[in-house]
């Protein structure tokens, strides 16, 4: 058993985000972290490794210095035995089929037999590359879980879907896991173990290392257009007492925006 | 142009309200690049009904699809696919449409873009806007694959007008081949709508202080006006609410028509699940509070006081 987890190093929930004036480029201030949903993947691959006594690859497409710093602290600090970070200069443009295909080239070349992902990237939002990667390798996948039980070759997880509905599903590894929020509490790293992490292996390769050209990362989804989010109406306080307020909102929403 | 396939989703023999949505959208969008609408449905529903919202033919691929796994239905809109051979596809922003359609998209080798909250037509194409960072930034997303696909926020287009006849149904056989099984399914017993696709909710944080309150103030409510609860995560982490009813960054993205905030203070990573919607009412004593700046009407009020009051306003202007 090998386990895989693929951890993407995002800017922070509280960045803030300035389009150009172009709208060609945007500007992100803010620190970056492994996202959140992929703290949940990092941790369900340690509780994995502590069961099966086996090792755990992590995977990140797109390197640079705060990115590996990040994967050192966090990912190599809790327990992930290497780091593989894929960096090539015809990344820079990819999409999220780009990314999979490396993602899945890479996974490949180590031979896991599971893989944990994040249910999303909280930068770009796009919810994509998990699915394209099972799909790519020929795997069955299950997204959103927040239960998972691997016996032998075989799981039973429970995804939770839209509308509060969970559902338990079963099927045999090799697979990709989405982690939703609830699948588990992610512990913290310890000191002593982020310096100790910074001894274990990380390797970059680049794409052609993994069997790969620039062509096939090449983006068919670009993003361009950069702005702000579309502006609402300017609001208004309502005044007077809360008898007042009240009846004043059921006919504002009634006659003014037509909502009731 | 050999057109727009919609995906149209449905439950028990219902089309989801999505699917109108969509085809309402989709009629819109060929008027303007002077193609044609098609749907593809997947196994046993009305799809000539259809035709009443535009599409033209309708993609009925065979076999039971009542229980879901992403690669029999990537393997059962490949094959419709290859026999409408759209130049775009739309399909709802839901569960399906987050897990199974980039796997499509990856089998079709082609580009997708993710929860649209617009889409348009420019140059000969279909460009879809969508938000990023959580909502804090909007980009414009160009396909070049084809199909280029796109999945819609519920809620992002209005419902079209029923008119036009049936739509010719052409009946497409593929294998679909499941590789989990559904051994279980748990679905609240509740009949209004999920946050995801609610056209009203009523929201509860912190302010609520225990789940006692939360229950007797929010959920009344939220009832007199057949409103979706949802919580801040502050409720949702004291235990007040259920982490499905959480709104925000690491919660539901909600696009209602009205949203009503009870004593939330309006933290960034609320405002990203929820700051798309149509009208938003924010109550909160403090004046100061964030929310007050997306509000559309705001009210400087302690909750307790406003709820019970507006709760009687909302039955009797609804009785
Ligand atoms: C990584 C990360 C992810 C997060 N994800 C989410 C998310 O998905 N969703 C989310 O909601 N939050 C999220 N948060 C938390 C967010 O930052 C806020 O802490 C949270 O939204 C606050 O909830 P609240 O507004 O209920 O509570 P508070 O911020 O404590 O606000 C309570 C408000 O109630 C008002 N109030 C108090 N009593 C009354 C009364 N009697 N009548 C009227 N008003 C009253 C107060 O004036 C105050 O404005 C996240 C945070 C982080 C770091
Ligand atoms: N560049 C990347 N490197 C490693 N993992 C990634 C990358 N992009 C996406 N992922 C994984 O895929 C999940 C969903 O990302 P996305 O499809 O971009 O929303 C993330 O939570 C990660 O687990």
């Amino acid at each position: 058993m090998k386990v895989g987890l693929c951890a993407k190093v995002t800017a922070d929930t509280d960045a803030r985000l300035k389009a150009s004036a172009d709208g060609s480029s945007f500007e992100v201030n803010g620190k970056v972290v492994v996202g959140p949903y992929d703290a949940f993947a990092v941790e369900e691959a340690i509780k994995t490794k502590e069961k099966f006594k086996c090792e755990v690859v992590s995977f990140t497409v797109g390197g640079g210095d705060d990115v590996v710093a990040q994967l050192r602290g966090t990912v190599l600090a809790l327990g992930a035995d290497k780091a593989v970070v894929v960096s090539d200069p015809a990344l820079a443009g990819t999409d999220s089929l780009g990314v999979a295909r490396t993602l899945a080239a890479a996974i490949k070349k180590e031979g896991c037999d599971v893989v944990f992902c994040g249910k999303q990237a909280i930068d770009d939002d796009n919810v994509q590359v998990p699915a394209m990667v099972a799909e790519l390798l020929g795997w069955a996948q299950v997204s959103r879980i927040v239960e998972l039980e691997i016996e032998g070759t075989d799981f039973k997880a429970t995804r939770s879907m839209d509308g509060g509905v969970r559902e338990v599903v079963a099927g045999s590894l090799p697979a990709v896991f989405t982690a939703e929020r609830g699948l588990n509490t992610p512990r913290y790293p310890k000191l002593p173990a982020v310096i100790a992490a910074k001894k274990k292996p990380l390797e970059t390769p680049d794409l052609a290392a993994l069997g790969l050209s620039g062509g096939d990362v090449a983006a068919k989804a670009v993003t361009t257009a950069y702005g702000a989010p579309p502006e609402r109406p300017k609001g208004r306080k309502l005044e007077g007492d809360v008898d007042t307020m009240v009846s004043e909102l059921v006919r504002l929403l009634r006659e003014e925006v037509k909502v009731l | 142009m050999s057109g727009i396939l919609i995906v149209a989703e449905h439950e028990g023999g219902s089309f989801k309200k999505s699917a109108t949505e969509l085809l309402g959208k989709a009629t819109q969008l060929a008027a303007a690049l002077g193609t044609s609408v098609s749907a593809v449905v997947l196994g046993d529903a009305p799809a000539a009904d259809l035709g009443k919202y535009g599409a033209t033919t309708v993609y009925q691929v065979g076999g039971d699809f009542s229980s879901y796994d992403p690669a029999a239905m990537t393997d059962a809109l490949a094959a419709a696919i290859a026999q409408a051979q759209p130049d775009v596809v739309l399909a709802p922003a839901s569960y399906a449409g987050k897990d199974a359609i980039p796997r499509l998209a990856a089998r079709l080798d082609t580009g997708m873009a993710t929860e649209c909250t617009d889409l348009r037509a420019e140059g000969g194409a279909v460009v879809g806007r969508r938000p990023l960072f959580a909502g804090k930034l909007y980009g414009d997303v160009k396909i070049s694959g084809k199909p280029a696909i796109f999945t819609v926020r519920a809620n992002s287009f209005s419902q079209p007008a029923a008119g036009g006849g049936a739509a010719s149904v052409v009946a497409v056989a593929a294998e679909a081949k499941a590789l989990t099984k559904v051994l279980e399914r748990k679905a609240p017993s509740s009949t209004v709508a999920d946050l995801t696709e609610a056209d009203r909710i009523v929201s509860g944080g912190r302010s609520l202080k225990t789940a006692g309150d939360f229950d007797a103030v929010i959920r009344p409510l939220a009832a007199s006006i057949g409103a979706t609860v949802g919580a801040s995560r502050a409720a949702v982490d004291a235990g007040m609410a259920h982490h499905n009813e959480q709104v925000g960054q690491t919660g539901k993205t909600v696009n209602p028509t009205l949203y009503i905030a009870m004593g939330i203070s309006g933290a960034i990573q609320h405002l990203a699940g929820m700051r798309t919607s149509k009208v938003i009412v924010a109550v909160n004593k403090d004046p100061e509070a964030p929310i007050f700046e997306h509000a559309t009407y705001g009210l400087v009020a302690d909750l307790f006081e406003v709820a019970p009051k507006l709760q009687a306003a909302f039955e009797k202007a609804l009785s």
